[in-house]
């Protein structure tokens, strides 16, 4: 395989539910080592396009591929062989409440990969302590845990296997500033100590700014602008502006029902 | 001309939604026979299904076969047959009334709390989290609860055969005055082995029937809190609905000359 072989491409993806299209040939290449971050408004596609790529979600049409194999359309084998190179950390976390943390840390090497539990166990206490959590963290269930711990806890499961390639989907939603910033640079270590490729949604542009080497941005389905992030100030995109700016006014409509 | 879409939009919404149980079925049969299983949810889901329904169970067979006990005795006063009254509680008990009952309590029981626990794990994304960390949820979720539901309810009906018999024992020797031996006797005199056993089919398959829907409802449940809700309830409906319908064509199979 060639070193030019995109980890993931993606090429004229298109899901629509229903009337409403919400990705229209959509096309993204995530190579090897990168850090790419989509960015875009609430509801402009971002998530069902990470669940296509996951898997979760069929896609109408199109071709996703990674390292070089066809997912789209793909055996059940080929899809779980490219799951095992999956690591994902979902926008509420979604740890399992009925499993302790570690249990929800080790859970992908104890059912995904066969792993003993006390095997597994280590690995997990091992990771937590690389997001900052102790092992009597691993003993607690995850409602006992605030927002910022239940999202360590679900970066920690997300690189438990050491995934090849990272989703995460808006991983500072929902906290404060001074967490966000802990999560942010948690991402950048535990990604650079695994030389992992990520694929992150987010529209926390400081979040975007600091793990991010890339930036795309969606709009109407497709990918509108895409660069390195120094030039995410001078992408000369109308949209993007806007986008980073924060304005109400510009290309981007906001659908507001009036009285 | 509204009218006759609405009904054409109605009968297609019907026709998908029995199409979309019926993959469901099948996949989760499929996933029940072929390995791996996974024996520590298994029995936890049997434990919760089997173990934790019994007091609910036993107290609902027991006045159940108490009143049957008392109800049958001043009904057949009027013909002179009150001493049919023992065949009659452990016929009833074993053929329609233990395996109903305990299918209708284990569904407003368990079926609701199966399609709630679910239903939070859909809308909380951790369904979409156990494929990702390479875990079939129909092997992980479904197939234990299936499994258990299936081997457990006609358990719990044994339990709730004898104590509703037990029911109506207390109630004629000790009420209406029947002689202990001879209810006994009239009890197991026309008691057979079918009467049993169609009754411990039709617990497996009203256990299959509850586990299934509380999946159903439970995996495909939508938009929060509102969605678990309608879920919990569609699955309690839903179970009670076919149980009933199902409890008509096993008896026909069964019984029908």
């Amino acid at each position: 395989m060639s070193e030019t072989t995109p980890k993931i491409r993606i090429r004229g993806l298109c899901k629509a539910f229903g009337p409403k299209v919400v990705l229209d040939h959509l096309d993204l290449d995530v190579m090897p080592g990168d850090s790419l971050v989509v960015i875009g408004g609430s509801g402009t596609g971002k998530s069902v396009m990470i669940k296509c790529v996951l898997g979760i979600i069929t896609p109408d049409s199109g071709s996703i591929r990674v390292d070089g194999v066809e997912l789209v359309g793909a055996s059940t084998e080929v899809r779980e062989q490219a799951l095992r190179k999956f690591g994902m950390l979902f926008q509420g976390s979604a740890l399992f409440d009925s499993l302790q943390v570690w249990e929800n840390v080790a859970f992908g090497l104890i059912q995904g990969r066969g792993r003993s539990r006390s095997e597994a166990k280590k690995v997990a206490l091992e990771k937590l302590a690389q997001v900052g959590l102790n092992a009597d963290v691993g003993e607690l269930w995850p409602a006992e845990l605030s927002g910022g711990m239940q999202k360590r806890v679900a970066l920690a499961r997300a690189i438990a296997a050491d995934p090849d390639i990272i989703f995460f989907d808006e991983p500072t939603t929902g906290l404060d500033p001074i967490m966000s910033d802990v999560i942010n640079d948690l991402v950048v270590a535990c990604v650079k100590k695994l030389g992992a490729t990520t694929l992150s949604i987010t529209h926390d542009l400081t979040s975007a700014r600091k793990i991010a080497n890339r930036i795309a941005m969606i709009f109407g389905g497709r990918i509108i602008w895409s660069g390195p992030v120094s030039e995410i100030d001078r992408s000369g995109n109308a949209h993007v502006d806007q986008f980073i700016h924060g304005r109400a006014e510009g290309p981007i409509k906001m659908e507001l029902r009036r009285a | 001309m509204n009218f006759l879409a609405a009904i054409g939009r109605a009968f297609l919404a019907f026709l998908e939604a029995t199409g979309r149980v019926f993959i469901f079925t099948l996949t989760s049969v499929s996933h029940c026979v072929r390995p791996p299983f996974f024996p520590r949810l298994i029995g936890r889901q049997m434990i919760e299904i089997g173990y934790f329904s019994l007091p609910v169970v036993g107290m609902t067979a027991l006045f159940t076969g108490m009143v049957l006990a008392l109800q049958s005795y001043t009904g057949f006063a009027r013909f002179s047959a009150e001493g049919a009254v023992a065949t009659v509680v452990v016929l009833s008990m074993t053929r329609e009334l233990g395996p109903v009952i305990a299918g209708l309590m284990v569904a407003g029981r368990i079926g609701a709390a199966m399609a709630a626990e679910i239903g939070t794990m859909r809308v909380t994304e951790q369904i979409d989290a156990l494929t990702t960390l390479s875990t079939n949820p129909f092997k992980y979720l479904v197939a234990p609860r299936l499994i258990a539901g299936m081997t457990m309810l006609p358990l719990l009906v044994v339990v709730a055969d004898i104590i509703g018999v037990f029911g109506g024992y207390l109630v004629g020797v000790h009420k209406l005055g029947f002689n202990p031996a001879a209810y006994l006797k009239r009890t197991f005199d026309y008691l057979e082995m079918l009467d049993v056993v169609s009754g411990l089919v039709k617990a497996a398959v009203f256990g299959f029937i509850v586990a299934l829907m509380g999946c159903y409802h439970g995996y495909h449940s939508r938009g929060g809190a509102q969605g678990v809700g309608a879920a919990t309830t569609s699955a309690v409906v839903s179970a009670s609905i076919l149980m009933l319908i199902s409890n008509y064509v096993i008896t026909e199979l069964f019984f029908a000359k």
